[in-house]
């Protein structure tokens, strides 16, 4: 029995959900020693409420942008616009649905319609179709810069993240769009047992799944992420793929920026996805994947995202006041980071040998 | 140990990294005064060598003497201190600063307050540049002038900070023209009055002829000797870089006879008057069905750049390509793989194998990127390809799952091979499949050449050795300074051979 044991520990220390998992793990141990009642759930109506919850649903649009920054990240690139891109997709929604710029010079018997819950100027499924067009050009733009201009990707996606916001300005003419329409809020805050925005990610992460492993377009991406001169000199046409990962990640930045958008129920350009780039890449370094490309795991990332939100989660239900959060999610990172080095790992292998050796 | 006339002395110095002797055994010897070569192919052990003189890397064994005296070189820095100075193949300088700047960067003459003398600075290295009879605007940034006048401020540099008195210059001419060499050995000539030994490695020999005082010969990481510039002819100095043994000849020039009964007339691949500027001379190819063809040439002759122009992974400027008589329009190692050509590529760890990824992906890799992104080999697919290329190949690996990195370098290259049996190419081109491995392995690469041959299939062949050259090939191209030399057909002595690769003056 036993030396069936210490083989499945190693084998386990070796995967790559292992150490995301134990990052989770950590700080939930410390929830449920510290912050009494964190772990209750409560049903109300059928749905479920509770700091669990909470955390899956506050995390999801990092979730989302995880999803395709892992692709751009494996590839060896890095993508700095997806929270612009999120604000462009919000402002798109925005106008598609609520369009007081035109509304201005709309006739008074649709004005009194404009705060209507039920008003919307263009139906849903074009609100949607639309704006996920627009956020992946965004991503194309920068696949399109990175691989075909060959601009250094932090620079090429740079360009968009600076200038994404005054474009999503534009869009609107400098206004914030009030969003009164329900059925776009339910994409962020509406609930089916569990929050809806939940179902989203779940999809996005089948999507992704379903490209990458049932096709070769992710053993493409990692051989292009580890050695690009190697899979060119095999055939593999670098630059389509590496298209093809910012083209995703823009989609994605796209999804994020609807739930978002209809969580908080207004374009705002200045503020919608501020900063969440940095999480999202976080979120994938948290999850195993070397900035440098190569292997990647996209479950990996989305608890590397879980790991970001559950430290917010729980400061706040600690009550550590909203500015230190930031500081402390500083910490929360090193020590992920420091549990994943070499040393650390070679000293949990030196853990787990002797049990081994003595069986 | 006084009566050394040497100032710099190596002895049996030996070097094992994981797996390789890089070293075993080395002796150098340099004069004060004189200009000194070190050749040697690639994998000699050269920059090895220069290493542990110059402590990046701790010898395993030997010493090192300089004027005499036993010493330990800890650091690079350190062997600056020691006056031992070395200008690297590609500069290290910062081209956006001045001329000045980069001559004493760390070493700028500052007044009392610390603040920089720029008049000084700039009069200090005009100074050392004079030394080397160069002219130029000290004020101006490095970039805007030639290589091959950054690489003489390397050199002053070098003898300005370290007051160098062994100059190391490791492949200094790669990237300069006939005139710029010149130029350059004009300085090394001025250098050797003034006393400093130099020490000099290039791939050109003849370049070794026109500066040197002796030639250092290392081979397979073991010295073969100290010449003579003057006493050693150029074909025995190729012969004792290349080197020669007698072993499993026999047994290949029987398989090789009994194959050459299968080539047929097809022509498979025809290039006439392909080329590119700068990398090779228009040249024209013919490639039977059931032929392999050596390529024979020093490194730098264009062997790789032909092979890049075969395999499409650059674009010829000149004359034409076909393949079973269809003309070549689309240049991309993924057309050539639908076209079934495939490359083993020289570069095995830069352009062939992706370290990280296992054995299995490695071996499916070029196969599954011929088939594109949706046609998707299923795992079991994937696994049954790669269980047999292992054993077809005897690939020494736990399981096609073990990351390619973790396999020795023989290994590596079957593995590579493997990936490119598996596209089921017409015409195989290998660029140094055998170096760096151990002799067992170069057999059993060399057989399945021929093996392959057998199945007509057509094959490049490509190799510093040349006995294992004239062992595969049924047909010889010989190539010098980027130029087709010549074709023989394999009969000819390697004699013969070397004559040609060796040029004029043999």
């Amino acid at each position: 029995m036993k030396p069936k044991i210490a083989f499945n520990w190693k084998k386990m220390i070796e995967h790559k959900l292992f150490f995301p998992f134990v990052a989770l793990a950590i700080i939930l141990l410390f929830d449920l020693i510290f912050i009494p009642g964190f772990f209750r759930l409560q049903t109300k109506e059928g749905h479920l409420y509770g700091n669990l919850v909470d955390i899956l649903r506050n995390g999801s649009t990092v979730m989302l942008l995880a999803l395709g920054m892992t692709l751009v990240i494996a590839t060896g690139g890095v993508d700095l616009s997806v929270g612009a891109v999120m604000a462009i997709a919000a402002s798109v929604a925005a106008i598609l649905m609520n369009p007081v710029i035109i509304g201005m010079k709309l006739p008074p018997d649709l004005m009194k319609f404009i705060n209507d819950p039920n008003f919307t100027y263009a139906p849903l499924w074009q609100v949607i179709t639309v704006t996920l067009i627009v956020a992946t050009f965004c991503g194309m733009w920068n696949g399109l810069l990175v691989a075909y201009v060959k601009i250094q990707p932090m620079v090429a996606t740079l360009i968009l993240m600076i200038a994404g916001r005054g474009i999503a300005q534009l869009i609107t003419n400098g206004v914030r769009i009030q969003i009164f329409y329900e059925p776009y809020a339910f994409l962020g805050s509406g609930w089916l047992i569990l929050p809806f925005s939940l179902y989203i990610v779940a999809l996005v992460f089948l999507l992704a799944s379903l490209l990458t492993r049932k096709t070769a377009i992710g053993l493409f991406i990692e051989s292009v992420g580890v050695n690009a001169r190697s899979s060119f000199f095999s055939g593999i046409d670098e630059k389509k793929i590496k298209l093809l990962a910012y083209t995703f990640c823009g989609f994605c930045a796209g999804v994020a920026g609807l739930v978002a958008s209809s969580n908080i129920r207004t374009s705002d350009a200045n503020n919608i996805g501020l900063n969440y780039e940095l999480d999202a890449i976080l979120a994938v370094v948290i999850g195993g994947t070397l900035m440098a490309g190569g292997r990647f795991s996209l479950l990996a990332s989305l608890i590397g995202a879980l790991v970001m939100q559950a430290t917010t989660t729980s400061m706040y239900a600690f009550g550590v006041p909203a500015n230190a959060v930031l500081a402390i999610k500083g910490v929360v990172v090193i020590l992920v980071i420091l549990l994943y080095s070499e040393q650390v790992r070679s000293f949990i292998r030196r853990f787990t040998a002797p049990k081994e050796a003595r069986s | 140990m006084a009566d050394s006339s040497y100032i710099v002395e190596m002895h049996g110095i030996h070097k094992i990294f994981p797996g390789v002797q890089a070293l075993s055994g080395v002796d150098l010897f340099i004069a004060p005064g004189e200009i000194h070569a070190l050749v040697g192919e690639n994998g000699a052990g050269k920059s090895t060598l220069i290493k542990v003189l110059t402590g990046v890397e701790k010898p395993d064994a030997g010493k090192i003497l300089l004027d005499g005296a036993e010493i330990a070189v800890k650091s690079p820095l350190h062997a600056q201190e020691l006056g031992i100075s070395t200008v690297y193949q590609e500069i290290n300088l910062c081209p956006n600063l001045t001329v000045a700047e980069n001559i004493l960067i760390g070493h700028e003459p500052r007044n009392r307050w610390g603040s920089i003398q720029w008049k000084a600075m700039n009069a200090h290295a005009q100074q050392a540049l004079q030394r080397l009879d160069i002219a130029i605007d000290v004020a101006q940034p490095l970039g805007t002038y030639s290589v091959a006048i950054q690489q003489m401020v390397a050199i002053a540099r070098a003898l300005e900070i370290s007051s160098a008195r062994v100059l190391i210059l490791d492949e200094p001419t790669s990237s300069l023209d006939a005139h710029e060499t010149a130029q350059l050995f004009q300085v090394m000539r001025k250098l050797k009055d003034a006393g400093v030994a130099i020490i000099f490695i290039t791939h050109f020999l003849d370049q070794v002829y026109a500066v040197t005082d002796r030639i250092t010969v290392l081979r397979n990481g073991t010295l073969v000797g100290t010449y003579e510039t003057a006493t050693l002819t150029r074909l025995d100095l190729i012969a004792k870089m290349i080197g020669r043994s007698l072993t499993e000849l026999d047994e290949m020039s029987k398989i090789k006879r009994e194959s050459q009964k299968h080539i047929h007339g097809d022509v498979l691949l025809q290039a006439k008057g392909l080329g590119l500027t700068g990398a090779i001379a228009p040249f024209d190819l013919e490639l039977h069905a059931g032929e392999v063809l050596g390529v024979a040439g020093l490194l730098g002759s264009g062997r790789t750049e032909i092979t890049h122009l075969l395999f499409g992974v650059d674009r010829p400027d000149s004359g034409s390509l076909a393949l079973a008589q269809k003309e070549v329009k689309r240049y991309s190692p993924l057309a050539s793989i639908g076209r079934g050509v495939a490359l083993c590529p020289e570069d095995r760890k830069a352009a062939g194998i992706v370290d990280d990824l296992t054995v299995r992906e490695n071996i499916i890799l070029a196969l599954q990127a011929s088939r594109g992104w949706f046609k998707y080999l299923g795992l079991p697919q994937q696994y049954e390809i790669a269980d047999r290329y292992i054993a077809l190949l005897n690939i020494a690996t736990p399981s096609a799952d073990q990351p390619v990195k973790n396999l020795s370098g023989g290994n590596q290259q079957k593995v590579i091979l493997a990936r490119w049996l598996a596209t089921n190419p017409q015409v195989l081109i290998l660029d140094e499949p055998t170096r760096g491995i151990d002799v067992g392995a170069k057999a059993e690469i060399q057989k399945l050449v021929l093996s392959l041959a057998e199945e007509g299939k057509a094959c490049v062949f490509i190799s510093s050795e040349l006995e294992e050259v004239l062992r595969t090939s049924h047909r010889i191209v010989v190539l010098r300074d980027r130029e087709k030399i010549t074709e023989f057909s394999s009969d000819v002595g390697e004699h013969t051979i070397m004559q040609a690769i060796a040029g004029s003056e043999a």
